[in-house]
Parts: structure tokens; sequence; C-alpha cells
């Protein structure tokens, strides 16, 4: 019913035309659920915004055609596109906070939908809506239609989003990133929701993400996206059971899980290429480990390879296919873990506490608190890795911040946390300063923890000066010229800004940073949720490589079920402040006893076909 | 001659320094260095720049000061001229002197009011002849005119003669930095070809020179805006008034930048009392009617002065204290909303995790507050700089207007426009203070505030640069 052929979309830049969208081509038939995969600037989004003509104004169609039932939208006038967009095509987006006007009830915006798109009015129109709500699992559907999107959880908002794209009954529904920005129990219930409508309505969806997860729980059929290009294209079972593009092979590879443990994962190196230039060879051909002369000389096209599949490779051409080298073994880290008896106790948590007080009135007078952490005890041995995991709001990072000794002026603390023997909740200024220098943090947002206003070196300077005032200035610079070796920086971007770096290469120099006073400890805040799948794998075998050498520990919090079966020796898991279990990882996540452990774990979605 | 600098006079070469030192560093720094670029790359960005740079030299013109010696015999001390001159008044020194009774229009030659005069035993009402504006006429009624277009038409042409040798001189420059020949590069600057819009800039100049010639040729034998009540050439007065205006800009900005940004950056980033005084503080200042307390701080400080002559040797001196702390005062009472601008911004800032993590390197609260905070809220400073500008020089304007402006003696847009209001009713009425004023102040707020709109376009990250 929607057929893509050879869409081009360029997007006009200071920096020169982004070809976005190159030669996309592909059908989606009705009632079927077309997952496009891709990392962060492989045209994925711009593809959805192409089909919807809601492109930015900076940008056009440059080619191709968008045919939704034999129509092609790109020729279409605007005034003709809006009566598609809605009636016909529907779109919901990644952040459900930001597609909600705050300032209307849901009821109305729901009601305005239903109205423009169909010949309800009124009364009709209203209990329309409320049928949606109550479609879509929203609990008290007559109640709710009249509150505003703020007294909503994120999950509840994506379910109204939902309900208003399917109000109008559209045949084709675009969900962009649906559930991104909601936690994994929450995810398993819209991807869930979103299963039956289709089932109900026999509609299509085109469903965006970078999850691969997400595709094996729900897709039918699969493109793979890279650099603006469609790489391979083909059913869930094909494409799960032999993934053909070497990329394909390398992101599910780039997966951390538990089969991987002890081994490096299969980071893609290097990065995906600016789409400002013009491409003569395979675009991958760079990161390619299977790359030959003839892949950077000339473009591959999409070869099928039977009925449903095709990818875009040399080693799959009809005519003198090259050899696709096998991925190169996976290395077994060595000795990962047979040091686990080894450490003494580094880091005990005992009862820890976190309140938040709650001011109101004239004087600001606190008037109660708000419990984030609640009783929380568990001990971390030296160069061992502790997975924190929760949900958002669980806890799990204001329990960091404590240790680290960061709330003190904004949240009361009682319990106990002792480092190394030094109690650090009574510790004076002079004893703290003294564990710092043991313990570090990593954050999650590699473009919020780095002053934009202070060169690299400044920033790796700074906890030295602080920390090590002992240390002289060629000391200093010796120590960071090795501490960019360490995480694999260039030499040279000591004087660069940290604007000038990707998102892997900032976290790296984030590392960099914790690592500049020798601490023991690393407090990991979900160091790699903000990167891409290959790039994560890369910090992730980073800081693996980095325990084995240094024998740091790490407190690693996290949302992230597959990182911490790749990488924790123990498991703590959070719910509202408290920890509801903990042991060995292994043992853990393996056979889970609590209700929630259990509910946690069985909703995370795994890159691989169920078996049977 | 004897050099004297006054308060002001160190203000500006202190903040002449400063934009040197600063300019200095941009060029140094690649992200400031293309930032202020794209500030000067947009077209009426830079030839608000223009404008601006030609006031502002002007203003440093009439900023270097002296007195003039009158007698050095040997063995006596040397004894200087009460008068305090600056360059300016030695270059205008001809419209300077040149002064009339009272009143006349522009590129009069009659006096606006009629005077008793006897010739030849007769006294008769007549409008007189000016004193130094026609002299050089014999019948002006009938020559005045050609004279006026001849004279102004000489002055264009010299100016125009000044634009093209300034623009030859860009060319040469831009052709030997490219490596290209002279007919390429000026090519390039007609066609927009630069990366700057030196074209824009060069058009700016050629207006300026124009405007100036043809003013300039005209001044030394008529008054060119008129005169005002006490016979003063307006042209003269108004040329001394840009020093005043700028004076007053900068110096209250330079006064409101350290208190607005540090109780800012502190309330914001300690929070907890510290935050809780401050907002008090600027709450109570923002409640109380600033002309209220300007008044009542100018009734101070000039029963101050009267009651030590002694520390203001000359009338200079002192009109100069008074300006001085006028503009003091405007920058104690102007630094509220700075302030409360930063300390949102702060508070902000404060939950960033690169702050954190200097937090958690034990990083001490002296050196987040200077190199992590102070740097990422320096964009906000800066804006608010270039538009507060413009806005204190017309709060001059009301202030004179109230009275409790600068010294009556000091020339200044506000008092030119306080003794113009009056006359306004007069038939026919006096309307070139007013216009001469208006006009001027009116270029140099404008430009300002173009120019600061550029800046702020540049800086402000959340606008779109296609």
């Amino acid at each position: 019913m929607l057929k893509l052929d050879q869409l081009r979309t360029e997007i006009y830049s200071s920096q020169g035309t982004v070809v976005a969208v190159d030669g996309v081509t592909l059908d989606i038939q009705p009632g079927e659920t077309f997952a496009l995969v891709g990392e962060s600037g492989s045209g994925k989004s711009v593809t959805a915004l192409s089909i919807t003509r809601l492109l930015p104004d900076n940008a056009r169609v440059a080619a191709g055609s968008v045919l939704l039932d034999g129509t092609n939208l790109v020729d279409l006038a605007e005034r003709d596109m809006r009566r598609y967009r809605g009636r016909h095509i529907a779109m919901i987006f990644q952040e459900p906070a930001t597609s909600l006007n705050p300032v209307l009830t849901i009821g109305r915006q729901i009601i305005e939908v239903v109205e423009t798109h169909t010949e309800l009015r009124g009364a009709a129109a209203r209990s329309k809506a409320i049928d949606w709500l109550r479609r879509v699992g929203i609990p008290e559907p007559e109640r709710r239609i009249d509150t505003y999107s703020f007294q909503m959880s994120g999950g509840q908002k994506q379910r109204v989003m939902i309900a208003m794209a399917l109000a109008t009954e559209p045949e084709f529904l675009i969900a962009d990133e649906p559930t991104t920005a909601l936690d994994v129990t929450v995810q398993k219930q819209i991807l869930d929701l979103l299963l039956s409508l289709q089932r109900e309505r026999g509609m299509s969806i085109l469903l965006i993400t970078h999850d691969l997860g997400v595709v094996a729980q729900v897709a039918d059929r699969v493109g793979i996206m890279y650099a603006g290009e469609l790489v391979e294209l083909g059913t869930k079972d094909e494409f799960f059971s032999r993934p053909m593009h070497p990329y394909a092979n390398g992101l599910l590879g780039a997966l951390p899980d538990v089969e991987k443990r002890g081994h490096t994962l299969e980071a893609i190196p290097g990065r995906a290429p600016t789409l400002t230039q013009a491409f003569h060879g395979c675009r991958f051909a760079p990161r390619c480990h299977a790359a030959t002369e003839r892949c950077r000389a000339e473009a591959p096209a999409l070869y099928a390879q039977g009925a449903t599949h095709a990818v875009r490779c040399f080693g799959f051409a009809p005519t003198r296919p090259i050899a696709i080298a096998a991925v190169p073994e996976r290395v077994a880290g060595a000795g990962a873990h047979n040091r686990r008896e080894a450490g003494e106790v580094l880091l005990r948590a005992d009862k820890l506490r976190v309140r938040f007080p709650i001011r109101s009135g004239l004087m600001q007078r606190i008037t109660g608190y708000v419990d984030a952490v609640h009783e929380v005890s568990f001990e971390l041995r030296q160069g061992q890795t502790l997975a924190l995991v929760g949900e958002s709001g669980s806890g799990k990072t204001t329990t960091g911040k404590a240790i680290l000794q960061l709330l003190r002026s904004s949240a009361v603390v009682e319990g106990s946390a002792t480092l190394k023997g030094l109690e650090l909740m009574t510790a004076n200024a002079r004893q703290l300063l003294g564990a710092r220098r043991q313990m570090q943090i990593i954050f999650q947002d590699p473009f919020g923890s780095l002053n934009p206003r202070m060169r690299v070196g400044e920033i790796l300077e700074e906890g030295i000066l602080s920390l090590l005032p002992e240390v002289t200035a060629v000391g200093r610079a010796q120590r960071i010229g090795a501490l960019l070796d360490k995480v694999g920086l260039p030499r040279n971007c000591l004087t660069r800004y940290p604007h000038e770096f990707s998102g892997g290469q900032r976290q790296r120099i984030a590392i960099a940073r914790a690592l500049a006073v020798d601490p023991q400890l690393i407090i990991c805040d979900e160091p790699t949720s903000a990167l891409d799948v290959s790039v994560q794998a890369q910090i992730l075998n980073l800081l693996k490589g980095l325990q084995q050498e240094l024998g740091v520990a790490y407190l690693f919090i996290t949302h992230n079920i597959g990182v911490v079966e790749y990488l924790a020796d123990h498991v703590a898991v959070m719910q509202g402040g408290r920890i509801v279990e903990a042991g060995l990882s292994a043992e853990l996540l393996s056979s889970p006893r609590h209700a929630y452990t259990q509910t946690l774990l069985a909703a995370v979605p795994r890159a691989r076909l169920k078996a049977g | 001659m004897k050099i004297v600098v006054l308060w002001t006079d160190w203000v500006v070469f202190f903040v002449l320094a400063a934009t040197l030192l600063y300019a200095w560093n941009v060029l140094r720094t690649p992200h400031l260095a293309s930032t202020w670029r794209k500030a000067f790359a947009s077209p009426t960005g830079s030839a608000a720049a223009t404008v601006l740079a030609a006031f502002v030299a002007i203003g440093v013109l009439d900023t270097l000061h002296y007195r003039r010696l009158l007698s050095n015999s040997t063995g006596t001390a040397p004894t200087y001229g009460t008068e305090t001159l600056s360059l300016l008044d030695h270059l205008l020194r001809k419209q300077q002197a040149g002064k009339e009774r009272s009143y006349s229009a522009p590129l009069a030659y009659l006096a606006y009011e009629k005077e008793a005069v006897t010739t030849n035993g007769e006294t008769r009402r007549i409008y007189p002849r000016l004193i130094n504006a026609g002299t050089h006429l014999q019948d002006p009624a009938r020559d005045r005119a050609a004279d006026v277009i001849t004279r102004g038409l000489v002055g264009a042409i010299k100016g125009m003669f000044v634009a093209g040798l300034l623009a030859c001189l860009l060319t040469w420059f831009k052709s030997r930095r490219n490596g290209r020949g002279l007919a390429a590069a000026w090519s390039d600057i007609r066609s927009g070809r630069t990366r700057m819009p030196l074209r824009v800039v060069l058009g700016t100049v050629s207006v300026l020179c124009f405007l100036s010639g043809t003013v300039l040729a005209l001044s030394v034998e008529y008054h060119v805006f008129g005169t005002d009540r006490v016979g003063n050439d307006l042209f003269y007065v108004v040329m001394k008034s840009l020093r005043t205006a700028l004076v007053i800009g900068t110096l209250s900005t330079l006064v409101t930048m350290p208190i607005a940004v540090g109780l800012g950056i502190l309330a914001g980033y300690l929070g907890g009392w510290i935050d809780e005084v401050i907002q008090y503080i600027y709450t109570v200042i923002n409640s109380i009617p600033y002309v209220l307390l300007i008044a009542a701080t100018v009734l101070i400080l000039m029963t101050f002065i009267d009651n030590h002559a002694d520390l203001f040797p000359t009338a200079a001196n002192r009109t100069d204290a008074r300006l001085f702390f006028l503009c003091v005062i405007l920058g104690m009472t102007s630094w509220t909303d700075l302030c409360r601008l930063i300390r949102g911004e702060v508070i902000k800032l404060r939950e960033a995790e690169y702050i954190q993590a200097a937090q958690a390197f034990g990083v001490s609260t002296w050196r987040i507050l200077s190199v992590h905070l102070l740097p990422n809220v320096m964009h906000l400073i800066l804006i608010s700089m270039v538009i507060s500008f413009s806005g204190l020089v017309l709060a001059e304007a009301v202030l004179s207007y109230v009275g409790i402006g600068v010294d009556p003696a000091m020339q200044s847009f506000g008092t030119l426009i306080n003794t113009a209001r009056l006359e306004l009713s007069r038939k026919p009425a006096i309307w070139w203070t007013l216009a001469t004023a208006f006009s001027f102040m009116f270029t140099l707020v404008l430009s300002a505030n173009i120019f600061s709109d550029a800046v702020r376009d540049a800086f402000d990250p959340r606008a779109i640069h296609n």
C-alpha cells in the first residue's frame, strides 16, 4: 500500500547539502509492521518525515516518489496533503512529554482531531474520544479526558498520543522511536498495545527505531539504514537468523548480553560518515572488516537474495562476489572472572537513606520530605563491578550522588557509606578531599558533562590540580598524555574544545577525566545510554579493559539489562528507592526471585528470535 | 600645555584598553573569534558598528584634555588657562569661538530676534547680522544660496575623495592579503564576495564622509545646525554631547556589571540564605522609583562638591565629577535585571553535569564560580551590556529633562532637549535645537541597538544560522 521509490531527501545547511536519505526503495503491505533500523544520523527519521511531508524548512524531497495507494504524496499540494495526514497517515513521536500541548486538556486535543477528520461533532466526538482512551488502556477514561498532560505519567502520555493518532482510523501509522523515552516495563505495554490495535484494525505500521530488541519483538520485516541508504532488507526471521551485511552483523555483535561475557564486544571501528560528501565506493567500506579495493572504488547495489531478502554488499553480488572474511574471533578477556574473590571490600553502604526537603510558604520552611532512597545497603569489592539496576525514579542515580557527597547541601542523607574504612557521610573537608582521589564519576550525557568553554587539556588537568597539587606541571603533562593513550584519543586533542568531538569521543574524554586522579572506584551513571550501539560497544570494551588493567571497581548505574549481563559481577535491583533483590549477576539474572525483577527481565526485548 | 586627565578620561582609557585586550583574546580563541565574526558578518550589524566607531572616535578625541599654557617666563611657575580644553575643542576651535548673542537658525546670517541697533544716531529694531556667520557675504540675501551650495559641494567632494582614498587602501590591503590582483580584489569587494560585508562598511564610510565633508565645509562660515540660547554653535555642542552620551553608556554599564554578575552568580550557585539576601536587596531596590533615588543622591553629591571646592580645581573637574557620580548612581540602580537573569541561568547551570564533575573533584567554590560558571554566562553579560548601553543614553536624556542629570554647564543630549522643549512653543518655533539633538541621539542609539541585535544573534545558541 505504501511504496517508496528511489526517495532522496536533501537538507541544506551552512556546511553544504546533506543527502540524508539517498535512493531508498521499499514497500509496506497492509497489516504489516515494517521496522526501519539505524543509528543516529542514518536518515531513518528523515525518511518518515519525507513520507508525511513534515520536513524542516531547509529540507526537501529532491527525487523519487512516495506512493500511497497509487497517489504520489510528493506531488500533492499542501492543502491536499493535509487531508492525507491524520486521515490516512498518522504519526507518533519519541517524546510524549512534548508531543501534547500542556495548556489544553487531552480531551480537547483528541476531540479536535476527531472533528477535523470525521463527521462526528460535539457529544458524539467526545464519546468517540472516551472510547479511544479506553481502548488504549487509560483507566477511568470518562474522568481522565478532562485532565491535562502533565497530570499523567510518561507511558500514559504515549497512550494518549496513540489514541490521538488512531482516532481518525488511519490505514498507516508511523511510529518514530515510540518507546525510546520510556522504561522497559512501560515499553513492553506500549508495544503490546500497538500490536493488538494493529491486529484489530489491520493497519500498517512503519516503526522507526535504533533498538534491535524492539525489532525482534514486533516487526514483520526489517530494513537496516546506514548513511542514508538501505543496506539490508528482509523478513524478521531472515534477518535475525542470517544477517548478511557486515554492518548488520556488526550491530548484532555489538549488543552486550550474557553470552558475550568475558569477550570483547565487536565494536564497529570508526564513526558514521558525514553525509555532505560525494560517495564513490560502499559507504560502509571504511569501517568494514572485509572491505576490498572494489568496495572502495564502486558502489554496490541492493542485491536480491531470494524473494524477500536483499543486501547492499559485494559479498552477495550475482557476479564476481567478494569473499567476506569471517568476523574476527571474539577474544576472551584474560582472566576477567578469575579474580572475583581477590579484592577487599572497597565501598560499603549501610542503610543509606536520602530525603529531599519540600519547601513551601513565604519563608521557604521545610514542610516535608520526599524519600528518594530508602535504607539501601550493599558492598563493592576492589576490581569488581556492581550494577544498580532500576527504572527511572528508582533512586539509583541519587544513591550514586549521595555516596560521592554531591548532595550534602540539597538533601538529608542518613545511614553510612564507607570507602576503605573512611566514613564518607561525616568526613570533614580534608578527609573528603582525600576520599575524592579514590572515587570519581562518569555521567550519562557526554554533551552536558564537559564544560563547553574549556579545552580538553584544561578539563583533564582540573582534577589533578585540585586533588594532587603536589604533581608538577611536567608530571601533569605526562599523566595527561598517558591518559589519552589509555582511552584511545589522539594526543593533539588537548587544545581542542569538547564540541569538536563526537559523542563517543566525548565519553572517552569523560572517562579520562575520571581516571586522572587514579581512583579505585568509578561511579558510572548510565555512561552508554546516550550513545549508539556500535559506539556503546567501544565504550564498554574500554571500561572493561581499564578494569582489567587498573583493577578499578565500578558502581554501574543503568537500566540496560544487556549491559548488566555483559559487565556486572553483582547486581542490585532497585525499585521505589529500595533494593528489592541483590546477588551475583549470573544467578540473579537467570533465576530472579522477586516479582519485580521477574517483570523487569521479562519486559526486556531481546535482539534474537524467540525460541520455537 | 598641561595634560589633564579627568576621572571619566581614566575610565575611557581603561575601557579602550580593556576592549583591545578582549579583542586580542578573541582573536586567539577560535570559538569566540567565529562567534564575533558572525556578529560582524551581518550587513546591518557591521554598518551599525561603523557608525558607532565613528562616534567613538569623536568621543575619544574629546577625551584627550589639556590646559593651555598662558605664560612661561623663567623663574616663575608657569601659569595655565583655567579652561580645560580637549583635542576636539582644538579641532573645532573656529566653531567654539564663533559665538552669537542668542538663537539663530541653521545656515542663517541674521539673528532670530530683533534688536535695537543705532545707526547714524537713529535707533531701529531690526534683525542684526550675525557676528560669526555669513560675514564674508557682500549681499547675503542674494549670494547666500549660491555660496551655501558651492561650499557644500566642495566639502562633499572632499569627503568623497577621502572615502575613495579609503576604498583604494582597503582594496590594496585585500589584494596583498589574498595575493590577488588589485582589480580582482576590487571586484570582490564591489560584488559582495568577501567574507566580511566590506561593501556595506565601505558604503557606510562613504555616506559618513559625504555628510561630514559637507557639514565641516559649511561650518567654517555658517552655523550649520544653528545656535542655542546663549549663542553656542549647535554643531560644536552636539559633537561634545557625543562623549557625554558614550561615557554615560559605558561607565554606567561598567558599574553595573560586577555587581550584577557577582551577586547573580553567588545567589544562583550558593542558594540558601545568601540567595535570600540578594533577592531581598534587588527586590527592594526595584521597588523604589529610580528617579527618586537618583535625585536624592545627586543632591547629596552637589552639596559635597560645593563643600569641597579645593578638590575640584577647575569647572571642568566639577562637571566631570558630577558626570562620573551620575554614572555610578545609574549603574548602582540598574543592575537588578541582569542580576536576576544571571541568577536564573546559574541555577540552571548548577545542575549541569560538568559542574557536578568539578564538585566530585573537590574543586574550590571560587574556581567553580570563576572558571566554570562565569564563562558560561558571559554571552548573557555581553548581550545585556550592548543592549543596556542605549537604554542608559536615553536615561540621561530623561534625567536631564527632570533637572537631575549632568551639570547644566556640560553639553549633553539631555540638557539640549531640556532647553529646547520650552522654545518649541515660540512662533516661529525654534525647532533646530531639538531636531539636531534628536537626530544625533537617534543615530547613536539606533546603531547601538542594531549592533546589539547582531551580537545577540551571534551569541544566542538558539538562533538559526542558515
